[in-house]
C-alpha cells in the first residue's frame, strides 16, 4: 500500500462519516454527555464535541466550551475503545436443560462493524496491547478478534494533551505511527479548517477514494507536524520507564505499597477506565424454571476481593497488596508477559482515581529510596518520603 | 463470524458415567467424552474447566490414566458453589469440560531418574495420573517413593490404591496424617517428615509436589536439605481461575499465568514469587 497524503475540508470530513455507515459501519465517537465526553454512536459531524476542552488533574476533570472550533481538542475521555471491541458484559453462551444433561443453544450473533472516530495514539496502542492479550496467545477470544477484524479506525493526532497525560514517556504519542485506516491531524486556523489526512491500510485508501479530498502539499504535512510537535510539549506528567520492570519487581516487599493502601480505596475505577486493563469475571445465571442457563462475561478487577478467592480465602486480601499488583502488573509484569508495557500513558486512572492516586508519582516515589518509619507516614501519606 | 460452539470459552458436554465415594467430602467423577469414539488426550499434571449447568465453572486436575483416554477422571473436593453441588451428581448427568489446559508433570525428563512425589490432601489427585505414567513405564525410572499427606485416617484419598501400589513391592508407598483416630498405627506428622524415611538417591531425583502452599514451601525446604536439586523440583500451583486459557488474568502469579505457564512449574521459576505473601 501506498501512504498517501490528502487534505480534508469540514464537507469532506462529513462525508467520510457518512461513507463509513453506507459501507455498514456504525459510526461510533466522542461526543458530550453528562459533562463528559463519552464514546458512543455519533451520526454526524455536529454531535463531535466541537469547543470543548477538558480540563484534567488527578481526581479531577471539568470540561468546558472554550470558544473553540476544534472537534478534538480534549484529552482523554473516561470511557475508552475497548467497550467496543471487548465489551464489559458478554454472553458467553446459553445452554438448555435436557433430561439429565443439557445441550447448547446455537446463536448466530451478527458482529457489529465498528468505525471507531477519533481514536488517539495512545488509545491504538492500546488497541495494539489488547490485540495480544485476546489474540496473541495460544488461545484465542474469537468474538475479540471478529470485532476486530471489522472495525475501521480513525487515528486523530493530539494537539491538546490533559493534564494527566505522559503518552510521550511510554512512547506511544502524541502522533499515531501504526494500527490505523486512516489518521487525521486536526488544523484549526483563523482562516480554515481542516484535516490532513493520511492512509495506513487498503481499506483507508479505498475508503478515501469515495470522499472529496484535495492535494496536501508539504506545507501541510508541515503544518501536522508542528501540532504534534507542540502536544509533544504540553504532556501534563511524565514516567520514567528506565528499568522499571527490575525496579518494581525489587519493590515488592516496599512499605510504599502500605502508604499507597492508605488513599487507595480498592474502587476499581482505575481498572475499569484502562484501556488496556483486561481481567474478567463470569456470572451464571439461569431462567426462573432453571431450563436455560446463561454465562456472562464481565469486566473484573483486581482490586476486588474476590479476584484472587480460592478455597480458604483470597490471596490478595490487603489494598496493598492489590496496588501492588496492579502497577506492577501494568508497568512490569506485562514486559514479561506480553513484550510490551500495559501502560500507554493516558492518564485515566489518575484523573478517575477518586483519592488522587498518580501513576506516575508513585513510579516515581519508588525510585527514591524508602526511608525509616517517622510518625509523618500516619498522615495521608501523600508526601514523598 | 460469532460462533455459539467453538472458541475456548465454550464447553462440551459430557456424560457421567461413573461416581465414586473417596471420603466424607471427596468424590471422583469419570466421564465420557459426548462424542462416539472420541477420546480425551491429555497429559498428566494438566486440568480441565468443569461446568456444572446454571451454577459455575471450576479448575480441577485430571487425575485418570492418561493411556486410557476413552475415560475421563477428576477427584473433586465439595468445597465452594460449585464443587459442593457437584457431590450431588449421578451417573448419567452430564458437565461441561473444556480443556486440558495447562503444563504437565515432566516425565520425559526424570527418565532414568529417581522420583519422590509429595502430596497433601487432595493434592494427590493430579499426581495420580503421573502415577499411572510411572507404573505402565516402571522401567525408565528409577526408585519411585511417593509420600502422602492427610488429615485424618478416614481422609486419606485412593486408599486400596495406595495399598495395591505399596503391595507392588516397586513403589514405595509412605502416608502420614496430621490427626490420628483410633486404630490407627501408621505415622502421624507432617507430609516433610517422610522425606527422610523414603530411599532415594537426592543428587539424582526429581521430586514432584502438590499440596497446599505451606505444604510445598516446606517440602522444597525439606528436600533440599537433603541434596535434591531445586532444578529438579516441580511444583504445582493453583490460583483463582475462570478461563483456564489466560484471557481472564486472575490466576496470574507474579509475571505467571497459573493457567497457561503452570499448574506445574519448574520451582526455580517461580522462586521469586513462591512462598510470598499476597503475590
Amino acid at each position: 500500500m501506498d501512504e498517501k497524503l490528502a487534505l480534508l475540508r469540514l464537507e469532506g470530513f462529513q462525508k467520510l462519516l457518512s461513507t463509513l455507515r453506507d459501507n455498514g459501519y456504525v459510526t461510533a465517537g466522542p461526543t458530550v454527555r453528562d459533562g463528559v465526553v463519552v464514546y458512543d454512536e455519533i451520526n454526524s459531524v455536529s454531535d463531535l464535541p466541537q469547543g470543548f476542552r477538558d480540563e484534567q488533574a488527578p481526581g479531577r476533570y471539568r470540561l468546558s466550551k472554550n470558544g473553540g472550533s476544534a472537534f478534538f481538542g480534549y484529552a482523554a475521555s473516561p470511557q475508552s475503545w475497548k467497550k467496543f471491541l471487548y465489551p464489559s458484559l458478554s454472553k458467553v453462551f446459553s445452554a438448555r436443560r435436557e433430561g439429565a444433561g443439557f445441550s447448547l443453544i446455537h446463536e448466530h450473533n451478527e458482529t457489529v462493524k465498528y468505525a471507531l472516530i477519533g481514536a488517539r495514539p495512545c488509545e491504538i496502542a492500546a488497541i495494539l496491547i489488547q490485540d495480544k492479550v485476546f489474540t496473541g496467545g495460544a488461545h484465542v477470544d474469537d468474538a475479540y478478534k471478529a470485532r476486530r477484524e471489522n472495525v475501521f479506525i480513525v487515528a486523530v493526532n493530539c494537539a491538546e494533551p490533559g493534564g494527566t497525560c505522559f503518552c510521550a514517556s511510554m512512547g506511544t504519542g502524541p502522533s499515531v505511527t501504526a494500527g490505523f485506516d486512516l489518521a487525521l491531524t486536526e488544523i484549526v486556523e483563523d482562516d480554515r479548517h481542516v484535516f490532513l489526512v493520511k492512509t495506513g491500510s487498503e481499506k483507508g485508501v479505498s475508503v478515501l477514494a469515495h470522499i472529496p479530498h484535495e492535494n496536501a502539499d508539504d506545507g501541510f504535512a508541515k503544518k501536522a507536524d508542528d501540532v504534534t510537535k507542540a502536544a509533544l510539549s504540553k504532556m501534563g506528567r511524565k514516567l520514567d520507564t528506565g528499568g522499571i520492570k527490575e525496579l518494581l519487581y525489587g519493590a515488592r516487599d516496599s512499605r510504599h505499597w502500605e502508604k499507597v493502601a492508605r488513599r487507595c480505596l480498592a474502587c476499581a475505577n482505575c481498572t475499569m477506565v484502562c484501556p488496556t486493563c483486561f481481567c474478567s469475571s463470569v456470572e451464571d445465571v439461569t431462567s426462573l424454571t432453571g431450563d436455560i442457563a446463561e454465562r456472562w462475561r464481565k469486566w473484573d478487577s483486581c482490586f476486588t476481593t474476590d479476584f484472587t478467592y480460592i478455597h480458604g480465602g483470597s490471596v490478595r486480601q490487603t489494598t496493598a497488596s492489590r496496588y501492588r499488583h496492579w502497577i506492577t502488573h501494568k508497568l512490569g509484569s506485562w514486559h514479561d508477559q506480553f513484550g510490551s508495557s500495559g501502560c500507554v500513558g493516558c492518564g485515566r486512572c489518575i484523573t478517575w482515581c477518586p483519592a488522587g492516586i498518580d501513576i506516575t508519582e508513585e513510579a516515581a516515589v519508588l525510585r527514591a529510596p524508602v526511608e525509616p518509619s517517622t510518625a509523618e507516614d500516619q498522615g495521608r501519606g501523600h508526601e514523598k518520603p | 463470524m460469532s460462533c455459539g460452539s467453538c472458541g475456548p470459552l465454550i464447553p462440551k458436554p459430557f456424560t457421567i458415567t461413573k461416581v465414586g465415594k473417596e471420603t466424607s467430602d471427596t468424590f471422583t467423577l469419570t466421564l465420557a467424552p459426548g462424542e462416539p469414539n472420541g477420546g480425551f488426550a491429555f497429559a498428566p499434571g494438566q486440568f480441565n474447566m468443569l461446568y456444572l449447568f446454571g451454577l459455575g465453572e471450576v479448575p480441577i486436575s485430571i487425575s485418570g490414566d492418561a493411556a486410557e483416554n476413552e475415560r475421563l477422571v477428576h477427584t473433586i473436593r465439595a468445597v465452594g458453589s460449585v464443587t459442593g453441588p457437584m457431590k450431588a451428581l449421578k451417573k448419567g448427568d452430564m458437565l461441561g469440560v473444556r480443556g486440558p489446559y495447562g503444563s504437565a508433570w515432566p516425565v520425559e525428563e526424570m527418565k532414568g531418574s529417581d522420583v519422590v512425589i509429595m502430596c497433601g490432601g487432595v493434592g494427590l489427585a493430579p499426581l495420580r495420573s503421573v502415577i499411572y505414567h510411572i507404573i505402565r513405564n516402571r522401567e525408565k525410572y528409577g526408585r519411585v517413593a511417593l509420600l502422602y499427606g492427610a488429615r485424618t485416617p478416614d481422609d486419606i484419598l485412593y486408599r486400596k490404591e495406595l495399598e495395591k501400589w505399596r503391595a507392588s513391592l516397586d513403589l514405595e508407598v509412605l502416608v502420614t496424617v496430621d490427626r490420628g483416630l483410633a486404630g490407627w498405627k501408621g505415622n502421624v506428622g507432617l507430609v516433610t517428615t517422610l522425606v527422610r524415611k523414603a530411599t532415594f538417591d537426592p543428587h539424582h531425583t526429581h521430586a514432584l509436589v502438590c499440596g497446599p502452599e505451606v505444604m510445598m514451601r516446606f517440602s522444597v525446604m525439606e528436600l533440599a536439605k537433603l541434596g535434591v536439586s531445586h532444578d529438579n523440583m516441580w511444583l504445582s500451583m493453583e490460583r483463582n481461575m475462570k478461563c483456564g486459557v489466560g484471557l481472564c488474568g486472575r490466576c496470574q502469579m507474579g509475571p505467571f499465568f497459573v493457567c497457561k505457564d503452570g499448574p506445574v512449574f519448574r520451582y526455580p521459576v517461580i522462586k521469586d514469587v513462591f512462598g510470598k505473601r499476597e503475590v
